[in-house]
């Protein structure tokens, strides 16, 4: 087999298993776009948020120690424990749910029936906000992750693919353990959209407000649940990202990576999300490879997918798998 | 006068029982227009009460009173003998009072057996947990709500279009649908905004004929608008007639087609 293509098969699992983590970002935008129409900005800083809080939490630290001790005059910074990975993102998916909580009836409650893109303005302002909160909260220091997912080159799939090809496949760990965890966790949002009580009022309200009102579905407490399922995805792509990368502020960026992604896969579309994650993953990964290096200097990764998205608008404006748009005269 | 707690037989042998709604001295106001003036009626179980009145009456103001769409500024709500504090709409319906729309209010996107399940919700109470879990209780509930639903879908004739999405359907099948949903929720009181508005002669004769049948086989109570008259006599027990915000009769269709103000309000009367 030909040297190129080993390399491009190569890349092509990588590229798999970026798009992955691409798709997880892009499925909180479509969970909150889903259910009330909300394109929600601030998917990035809470996935940062989420890392932020993560970390400080199980590393012990004081929140908002730099501001208590400007106005105290002490030194506090760690309380001196250390919390175990599990009990700390059970805890940081309770502060989430806070969250989801005070950003309902503090803004979105007051803001039902305006036009999305007044929506879509108080989410950048949520943005904006919950990024100085979280520097305020936690500090804007560059902190490692370690939640104890396993890192490093897989050891299996390398010396399989050197004994098939004479050259061994470089795989993380950390992808692999990614890609299944994203799988699970389609799956369930799946299920429970479809198959349950509160998937079925989810939708419900995300379809029609008054109709949902005259079976007996609570429209805040709807809403607090999707933002508290956004807040959870947010969360998993806080811990992929932030393990693979270090929780920086650079981190709520990958927000910007989710536009095309949800381009090509459609605002509301759960498979949507996934496949266009994938195809971007790849297929930056791929042209790259392919074309940017050897032809084009390099350094395509960083505008690949927003020309993707571009021709996609073009011809496409629906996305893959969003739903057609009619207009009826 | 009828009796407050022993109801009375209809001509056809239906046994009507205790009064299950009373609006007292409802008041209902927008800015300065007022669209509902100091109206009082009651509703007695097992009943088909009409609301009947020219365009513009209030009479759909009235129904979203009832519903809790609307809070009225004066007048009190009572609802199986107790006085109604001011209620959300999601929590009125949780009391078992399910309504359909005037103009049609489904969930478009999802097919016809979703829809008639979240009329399911007041029945099914077991937790999130339990429900992402999807585990014993939970599956049952979902089960046997599932049955029931069945159930309501065979009984008004919408089988075929079970897994069909809304909004691919014709307006006549929507209503049905929607009653259907609304019916789904076993309400003790079903509020119907003008079942048969937009619909042709034959898709009123079917309308007509499952509101009946519904009173009849759930002894559901039930109150309704309706523009046509015809209808309307034929169908219920008893009517209010709203005129400019004003009830102007109440009674037996019969006692309401001779009332003297009733036929000015439809027919005009000149005014010097």
């Amino acid at each position: 087999m030909p040297d190129q293509l080993i390399f491009g098969m190569e890349v092509f699992l990588n590229g798999l298993m970026a798009g992955v983590l691409y798709a997880l970002v892009a499925l909180g935008f479509v969970l909150i776009y889903k259910a009330s129409g909300i394109f929600n900005y601030a998917q990035g800083v809470m996935a940062l948020f989420a890392a932020l809080t993560l970390v400080g939490i199980m590393e012990g630290q004081v929140p908002f120690s730099h501001l208590i001790n400007a106005i105290f005059g002490t030194e506090v910074h760690h309380f001196g424990w250390h919390v175990p990975a599990l009990a700390a993102i059970l805890l940081t998916m309770v502060v989430m749910v806070a969250l989801a909580w005070v950003v309902n009836v503090l803004i979105f409650k007051h803001l039902v029936n305006q036009e999305p893109i007044i929506l879509f303005m108080a989410t950048i302002g949520l943005a904006y906000f919950l990024e100085g909160f979280g520097d305020m909260m936690w500090g804007s220091d560059i902190k490692t992750m370690d939640v104890g997912l396993p890192q490093g080159i897989n050891e299996v799939i390398d010396t399989t693919t050197a004994g098939w090809f004479g050259y061994g496949f470089f795989i993380d760990n950390l992808d692999i353990v990614a890609t299944v965890i994203a799988a699970a966790l389609v799956f369930t949002l799946i299920v429970f959209a479809q198959y349950t009580k509160q998937g079925r009022a989810m939708r419900a309200v995300a379809d029609d407000h008054q109709a949902a009102l005259s079976v007996g579905i609570s429209l805040n407490f709807i809403w607090v649940m999707v933002w508290s399922l956004a807040g959870f995805v947010a969360l998993v792509a806080g811990i992929m990202w932030g393990t693979k990368s270090g929780v920086q502020f650079s981190l709520s960026l990958i927000a910007l990576k989710a536009l095309p992604v949800l381009m090509l896969g459609g605002f509301t579309s759960i498979p949507g999300a996934i496949v266009g994650g994938l195809l971007i993953g790849v297929g930056e990964k791929l042209f790259e490879f392919a074309i940017g290096a050897p032809y084009l200097g390099g350094a395509t990764e960083i505008w690949f997918a927003y020309v993707l998205a571009l021709i996609f608008l073009v011809f496409r404006p629906q996305g893959l798998f969003g739903e057609k748009i009619i207009e009826r005269v | 006068m009828l009796d407050q707690t022993e109801g009375y037989t209809t001509e056809d042998g239906r046994k009507i029982g205790g009064v299950v709604m009373e609006m007292k001295n409802i008041t209902l106001r927008f800015g300065g227009v007022v669209a509902i003036q100091d109206i009082s009626f009651d509703v007695r179980e097992g009943e088909i009460r009409a609301i009947i009145g020219p365009n513009g009456a209030g009479k759909s103001s009235m129904l979203n009173v009832i519903s809790g769409f609307y809070n009225p500024q004066e007048g009190e709500v009572w609802y199986k003998g107790e006085k109604r504090p001011q209620m959300k709409p999601y929590q009125v319906a949780q009391q078992g009072i399910a309504r359909t729309f005037q103009n049609i209010a489904l969930f478009e996107g999802m097919s016809v057996l979703d829809n008639v399940m979240t009329g399911r919700i007041r029945q099914m109470k077991s937790g999130l947990l339990a429900q992402s879990l999807w585990k014993g209780k939970a599956e049952r509930e979902e089960v046997e709500n599932r049955a029931f639903v069945e159930r309501i879908i065979d009984f008004l004739e919408i089988q075929h279009i079970r897994k069909t999405p809304v909004g691919r359907l014709p307006y006549g099948l929507k209503k049905r649908v929607e009653l259907a949903r609304a019916l789904a929720a076993e309400p003790s009181i079903l509020l119907l905004d003008e079942p048969m508005a937009g619909m042709n002669v034959e898709e009123k004769e079917d309308m007509s004929r499952f509101v009946l049948d519904v009173n009849d086989e759930f002894g559901t109570t039930i109150v309704l608008i309706e523009h046509d008259m015809g209808v309307v006599m034929d169908l219920s027990d008893r009517v209010v007639v709203m005129d400019y915000g004003k009830k102007i009769g109440d009674g037996t269709p019969d006692e309401v087609r001779s009332n003297q103000a009733v036929i000015d309000a439809y027919l005009g009367v000149a005014h010097d």
